[in-house]
């Protein structure tokens, strides 16, 4: 069956909705209290509380799955489950009129807070546990033993029964790991690896720099892939992401991994240092080192020659090296991210051990940009530029990488700072490099809705960047043809 | 404005020909959608444009008019465009519908339903994330608007990705052929809870919609109708603040204890601040140049409530 799912994978563009061994999942467990990014084998397992559960059961579901630790005579393992009617999200929603008077009326004046509300002890737990009771009985035990939960109200009650319901009968969600997610996880658990970048921010970016079909897209991507990994969602298999980066070393791109990119997807994510994507001489010098594999190619054959970008004689050792290394930091970053207040180790070790055994499906974007590519942006221009660079000063990058942008190029500029962006934009402005520019800053508010409850969320995200954005242009109004 | 077509595709090799649909761009507040066409003239306070002036020179160029005044011409894109369209409704900007996107998780190939169409504000940026291979099949109940909203996508060379259908959504539901084949739903309605039902039965599992209404009654009610069958129910409200930027001159004055330093803002005749400006301020010796930015005073205070909710799995 995984066979199938996988070669489905390979012929559809679009990312499946049923997972294959080998794929990359998001787990959500128990409502986000837990975000693990895995890769499903049979051999992959993941710790739960105390208990350590294979992930076999997961391959050939659909994303969206619902699963539940359940102890069987083989131990503890996870079983497939229907969401609930209510979802997951709501309390008491489905009540009548009545109860929902009833229990307006309700509070906690009457509530002593002496710790014997709960009559029963945690031996006569582990004593069901042993009789083999599932974690949903027990959660009902702990209900009918509680002197105060009839006197809660029905939200307090929703709530009581979640917090045990998490404890006793844990749940994992089954997730496609996309752009929403990762950048969601990510910014949950590690926000200072993805620049701080929220979701919303992100999704700004992609669009302030028209990122669509066929587009040749510059990128400087600090961000540890993320960005690289949203931008080639959105090309699905088309155009090129070209990665750039100053000073000889190129960055990481882990996270890019995290997305089930076909290789026909990887292959479309290259990277070029700066003095590479600028310099004629060592163009010409790799031209004819390459020469045996190279067409003297116009823009149409690149474009459709997916080849194009792979298979560079001479630099193949150092990318198998690249390979090996990316593959440790992703192993390394699944356990991270699966590392949270419960220490797992044996979960990571399980999870590093499924890396170390999965074959990969060509999971190695960032191959070096070839030079047919880097001549054809050369004389074409980027189609946008998209900077995520927290770490460098972004005023003088966009300086050097604007001019490598097309007329009429769109572009965005991120940063955790204003000033920085200001500074950039009044160059912008003086050099007439660019019109439209602008700098905004997203703002986003999640709401709790429920009948005669609903209120902005208590927490919110208080900052998700700067976003400097605006048009390339020609300089020359009157002579436009003399434009190279 | 897409460029399925590779050899259309924006670069420094191509130049504005005759029938191509530009951004005539005169300030970032002043942008015009114009139809090039070989006899025409654009009038604006800057003077007259011939378009055949126009006609060979690259986009993003600055050209001249008849009296010296200069408009920049851009290559259109969905950004642009929802700068532009005429408003025949209310329509979503930037903030929600770059959110809508990535939250309805569309990627190229995927197959959407909006509802409804509208101006076409949002559609145009659905049709460049479902692009090149995926389709937006858009409803709206009023028949004038849905072939303005096609007129727009021919213009702007979408047809080839978005279906307008005159429908009533929230009376008849998604047409059948859609059932369960369906990636992600768009709900802009007046009483999206009607139209719930019919848009769970189009989605594949685990597919998302969203549902944007201005009002929070609207969204009490959509939660309710999305708890039968939906997951994952979440409700966002996305705004955006811009920031404007001033160069300010510091003087010093001298005094002792009693020294100060005072900031006045340089003088500017248009968003752009000359080099020969700066040059001049660089001869006192006494004042120096700084960047100062600041909110911009007016700010859109609501748009309208983002609620998304992920189709159960059965």
């Amino acid at each position: 069956m995984a066979g199938e799912l996988v070669g489905g994978h390979h012929t559809s563009s679009v990312n499946p909705r049923i997972t294959w061994e080998g794929c990359s999942v998001l787990l959500d467990i128990n409502d986000g209290d837990r975000l693990v990014f895995a890769r499903l084998s049979p051999a992959a397992t993941l710790k739960i509380g105390d208990k350590k559960c294979s992930l076999r059961p997961l391959i050939g579901c659909p994303f969206g799955s619902l699963f539940r630790v359940e102890t069987g005579p083989n131990g503890p393992h996870l079983e497939r489950c229907v969401h609930s009617p209510s979802g997951a999200n709501d309390m008491g929603v489905q009540e009548g009129g009545d109860r929902q008077l009833e229990s307006e009326s309700k509070d906690n004046r009457a509530l002593i807070d002496n710790n014997s509300a709960q009559n029963l002890s945690s031996e006569d737990i582990d004593a069901m546990r042993r009789d083999g009771a599932t974690g949903d009985e027990i959660v009902e035990a702990l209900i009918a033993n509680s002197s105060t939960y009839e006197n809660k109200t029905v939200f307090s009650q929703e709530k009581y029964k979640r917090r045990k319901q998490k404890k006793y009968a844990p749940k994992v969600l089954l997730r496609r790991p996309f752009t929403r997610s990762i950048c969601e996880a990510y910014f949950k658990k590690y926000p200072n690896r993805i620049g701080f970048l929220r979701i919303d921010t992100l999704s700004l970016l992609l669009s302030f720099a028209n990122i669509s079909a066929y587009s040749d897209v510059l990128l400087v991507d600090m961000v540890g892939g993320l960005l690289t990994g949203s931008v080639a969602e959105r090309l699905g298999g088309t155009g090129y992401v070209c990665n750039t980066y100053f000073g000889g070393t190129s960055h990481s791109l882990d996270i890019a991994r995290i997305f089930n990119f076909s290789s026909e997807f990887d292959s479309r994510i290259v990277q070029a240092s700066y003095s590479h994507l600028c310099s004629v001489e060592s163009l010409d010098e790799e031209r004819s080192k390459m020469h045996e594999i190279d067409h003297p190619a116009g823009i149409q054959s690149i474009i459709g020659r997916e080849s194009s970008t792979k298979c560079d004689p001479s630099t193949g050792s150092t990318q198998i090296q690249e390979v090996q290394s990316l593959r440790n930091d992703n192993s390394s970053l699944d356990e991270e991210l699966g590392n949270t207040k419960e220490n797992l180790s044996s979960g990571q070790e399980g999870l590093h051990e499924n890396n170390a055994t999965i074959t990969y499906k060509a999971v190695n974007p960032g191959k070096q940009a070839s030079p047919d590519a880097i001549k054809m942006w050369k004389e074409k221009g980027f189609n946008s530029l998209i900077v995520a660079a927290p770490e460098l000063e972004v005023d003088s990058i966009v300086q050097k990488l604007v001019p490598l942008l097309s007329y009429s190029a769109p572009f965005a500029i991120y940063h955790q700072y204003l000033q920085p962006l200001a500074t950039c934009m009044h160059k912008l402005q003086s050099s007439k490099m660019a019109i439209g520019l602008q700098i905004s800053e997203p703002w986003l508010r999640e709401y709790q809705v429920l009948p005669s409850r609903t209120h902005p969320q208590m927490q919110m995200s208080g900052f998700g960047g700067y976003i400097l954005s605006g048009t390339k242009i020609s300089n020359n109004s009157e002579d436009c043809n003399g434009n190279q | 404005m897409l460029s399925i077509d590779p050899s259309k595709k924006n670069s420094f090799q191509r130049f504005i020909s005759d029938g191509d649909l530009v951004i005539v761009y005169e300030r970032h507040d002043n942008m015009k959608a114009v139809k090039v066409k070989k006899g025409s003239e654009l009038q604006n306070r800057f003077g007259v444009f011939k378009h055949s002036d126009w006609i060979g020179k690259p986009f993003g160029s600055k050209l001249l008019s008849s009296k010296g005044g200069f408009v920049y011409i851009l290559a259109p894109t969905p950004e642009l465009w929802t700068l532009v369209l005429s408003h025949r409704t209310q329509i979503l900007y930037i903030a929600d519908i770059s959110f809508v996107i990535s939250y309805l998780e569309i990627v190229p190939g995927c197959v959407i339903l909006e509802s409804g169409t509208g101006s076409g504000s949002l559609t145009t940026s659905l049709a460049r994330a479902v692009a090149p291979s995926g389709h937006v099949h858009t409803f709206d109940f009023h028949e004038q608007r849905a072939g303005l909203a096609r007129d727009d996508f021919e213009r702007n060379g979408l047809s080839n990705l978005v279906t307008v259908a005159v429908r009533d959504i929230q009376g008849e539901g998604f047409p059948d052929e859609f059932q369960g084949i369906i990636d992600s739903v768009f709900l802009d309605l007046p009483q999206p809870w009607l139209a719930i039902p019919s848009a769970a039965r189009m989605l594949k599992q685990d597919g998302v919609l969203c549902s944007f209404s201005p009002c929070i009654e609207q969204v009490q009610r959509s939660c309710e109708a999305l708890r039968s069958n939906f997951t994952d129910i979440r409700t966002f409200e996305v705004l955006l603040r811009t920031y404007e930027i001033q160069e300010g001159r510091i003087q010093s004055s001298d005094g002792g204890d009693e020294s100060y330093r005072r900031i006045t803002h340089t003088r500017r005749k248009r968003q752009c601040i000359s080099s020969e400006d700066t040059g001049e301020n660089a001869d006192k010796a006494t004042s120096t140049t700084t960047v100062m930015v600041r909110p911009c005073q007016e700010a859109r205070g609501h748009t309208g409530y983002l609620t998304f909710a992920r189709l159960n799995c059965q």
